[in-house]
């Protein structure tokens, strides 16, 4: 029995046998031919390439029938590769002017054009080269006569063990039955194959490491997308448990469904305010039906993301205008774009790209107030906006003052603008900062005279108290909400708020865990606000608890020297 | 010798899919067909090159096309470029 912990990358939980798709090996060794051998080294090649034409053709057709048309042009593509001049002239005459085996001349050939992938700043098109090597690693295993293991040939429902997911692979898992869950030795928390596990919601665990040398073929697994491990060889104790978690989580779901239209209140009564977290894609009606608080966090950086050119004053007013409009009554905080750092962009502003350590570069108000034209479009576009509704301006990644006050300065300057032109906007619009530093965290009393409210973003907060990218996972696992230094910031920054009679939201992932939650209402925060998809999960949890019982715990808590001492305590609860 | 200056009008630009569209329709013609990028030059026959263009939405592209049926070829690349590559 052996556990590995990753990073959950789409919660549910699995068990069954594990279905390893083995990288091809990544030596390819050098032959050297005598030139007579060289005419029948060629006619191999060349063999191996209508095999693999063979093989495309019959995935075509079967996507075609199951996915449609433009799933089917992926393939296309693939096909297209396979007759690109740079494989089938160039790695024929590879093998005949430097007399080697055709793998070698193949692979020297790919591997010459994913270098040229190396320069591609832009993520979405660096990751394209993962479809030559799905195309490559078709030939190569044609020309060794290795039979590929394709998802396809699937006869019991497993779960997919692999070093990637390859494209091709993504499409044959979406139209199999028989794919349980996945795991994979790379990817993070954001990268392409954990959207696309939430998409078709299976559970996954990526950023494993080595997981697929450890696991042969057909071995027994279980696999939480929740806390990200994967036990391999579980003793059957393990897999009884798990049958029993993956059972509460099937009722759980539809028990769940039953509380939309409940009040968020504790045992006690004390009612919660639960807020969520939206992004301008997400579906505003389902926003709706889950009868929340408010919006504590309107993420607005994808607006400007996957594009060459700056989103207009118009097209940006249409999506706010969306979103306040649909609950007018209830508080929306939209944040001024928080460009940067992972979320990469390529609008074509200097300085962003490359960065060694984005996540303390060029971000949020930084970049804005570098800027300050691309943030007043965006304040127009919300100011025009907010004329009767609840909108609140929020800024991120503020370390400083000066900051909160030249940024005050360009929404008075957008506020002029529009009263120039007899636009009308809502004067008296709330604003309040992200305390996601810990300067800001430190200097919030001061910064409190400037300011309408507070919300806390606990993801990148967390990482800069601790030094720990939560992306990179070598170190995710230090990456600790519970750790007591972030304790004793969070009471810091909800005392010295509340000293000024000022509120604060926490619109960070520890809202949503559960013990993340009960330390946060312990400490007094004023709100909560949570992804969507969790808002009847926290909304379950609140209303078993008790109000009074946990506002007693924070003496306690901010005494506990080590996370597992804070952890036992709310498990105590 | 005809050159033409083409935008990218797809959302997502010269991804898999399109660049297999102008590799195709490149290579239904004799001429010599080049696409370039802020210098960067590829072969339109070579889908593997058109990906390492990493041309997004709103870039502008030159496609230079040399030999006998240079002008189908241009026209035929710009018609598709400008469908949007139908996405």
């Amino acid at each position: 029995m052996i556990i590995k912990k990753g990073i959950g990358a789409n919660i549910g939980i699995a068990i069954g046998k594990a279905y390893l798709i083995k990288e091809d090996s990544v030596l390819i060794e050098r032959t050297e031919l005598p030139k007579d051998k060289i005419k029948g080294e060629i006619k191999r090649f060349k063999e191996a390439i209508v095999k693999t034409k063979e093989e495309l053709n019959v995935i075509r057709e079967q996507i075609l029938n199951s996915l449609g048309k433009n799933h089917a042009k992926l393939i296309d593509a693939h096909h297209m590769i396979l007759m690109d001049p740079l494989i089938t002239k160039e790695v024929p005459e590879h093998i005949s002017s430097f007399c080697v085996n055709a793998e070698f001349a193949l692979s020297e050939k790919i591997s010459f054009t994913l270098k040229k992938f190396e320069n591609i700043e832009d993520p979405f098109f660096a990751e394209r080269k993962n479809e030559i090597m799905d195309v490559a690693k078709r030939i190569m295993s044609n020309l060794s006569n290795e039979k590929k293991m394709e998802i396809k040939d699937l006869k019991e429902p497993s779960i997919i063990v692999a070093h990637n997911i390859y494209p091709s692979d993504t499409l044959q898992i979406r139209k199999s039955d028989k794919v349980m869950a996945f795991c994979m030795d790379v990817g993070s928390k954001s990268s392409h194959t954990a959207i696309f596990a939430q998409s078709i919601g299976i559970p996954a665990v990526v950023g494993l490491g080595d997981i697929s040398r450890i696991v042969k073929q057909g071995d027994l697994l279980i696999i939480n997308g929740e806390d990200g491990t994967v036990t391999i060889d579980p003793l059957p104790e393990m897999v009884e448990a798990a049958k029993v978690k993956m059972n509460e989580l099937k009722k759980k779901e539809s028990y769940l469904l039953k509380m939309k239209n409940l009040p968020t209140a504790t045992r006690d009564s004390k009612k919660i305010n639960l807020m969520v977290n939206l992004d301008p894609q997400d579906d505003i009606q389902d926003f709706k039906s889950h009868n929340t608080d408010g919006v504590g966090l309107f993420r607005t950086e994808f607006l400007y993301m996957n594009r060459t050119s700056i989103p207009n004053e118009e097209e940006q007013y249409e999506v706010y205008k969306k979103v306040l409009s649909c609950e007018a009554k209830l508080p929306i905080t939209i944040r001024t774009a928080d460009i940067g750092a992972d979320k990469a962009s390529n609008i074509g502003i200097k300085g962003i790209k490359n960065e060694e350590n984005p996540f303390m570069g060029f971000r949020g108000i930084r970049l804005f107030l570098k800027y300050p034209d691309l943030m007043k479009t965006q304040l127009k576009a919300i100011l025009r906006a907010s004329p009767s509704t609840q909108a609140q301006i929020m800024l991120p990644m503020i370390t400083s003052i000066e900051e909160i006050v030249t940024a005050k300065k360009i929404i008075s300057e957008a506020k002029n603008e529009l009263a120039e032109k007899g636009i009308p906007f809502k004067e008296d619009i709330p604003v309040g900062i992200m305390v996601e530093v810990p300067a800001a965290a430190l200097m919030l009393d001061q910064f409190l005279n400037e300011i309408d409210f507070v919300s806390i973003g606990t993801n990148d907060l967390v990482q800069y108290i601790l030094a720990v990218d939560r992306v990179n996972q070598y170190v995710s696992e230090l990456y600790d909400p519970y750790h007591p230094s972030v304790i004793r910031v969070l009471n810091l920054i909800i005392q010295t708020a509340h000293k000024k009679g000022k509120k604060v939201s926490v619109c960070g992932e520890m809202a949503s865990d559960t013990y993340g939650c009960a330390a946060l209402i312990s400490l007094g925060a004023d709100s909560l606000s949570v992804p969507l998809k969790m808002h009847l999960k926290v909304k379950e949890f609140i209303r078993n608890t008790n109000y009074e019982k946990l506002v007693g715990l924070r003496q306690r808590l901010l005494n506990m020297q080590a996370s597992q001492e804070i952890l036992d305590i709310f498990k105590g609860i | 010798m005809i050159k033409k200056e083409i935008k990218i009008i797809n959302k997502q630009g010269i991804h898999a899919r399109p660049a297999g569209l102008i590799s195709r329709t490149a290579s239904q013609f004799e001429s010599e067909i080049k696409i370039i990028k802020e210098g960067y030059e590829v072969n339109a026959k070579s889908i593997m090159g058109l990906l390492t263009l990493a041309a997004a939405y709103g870039t502008s592209v030159t496609v230079i096309a040399c030999g006998k049926d240079e002008k189908e070829a241009a026209e035929a690349l710009e018609k598709i470029f400008a469908a949007g590559f139908d996405e």
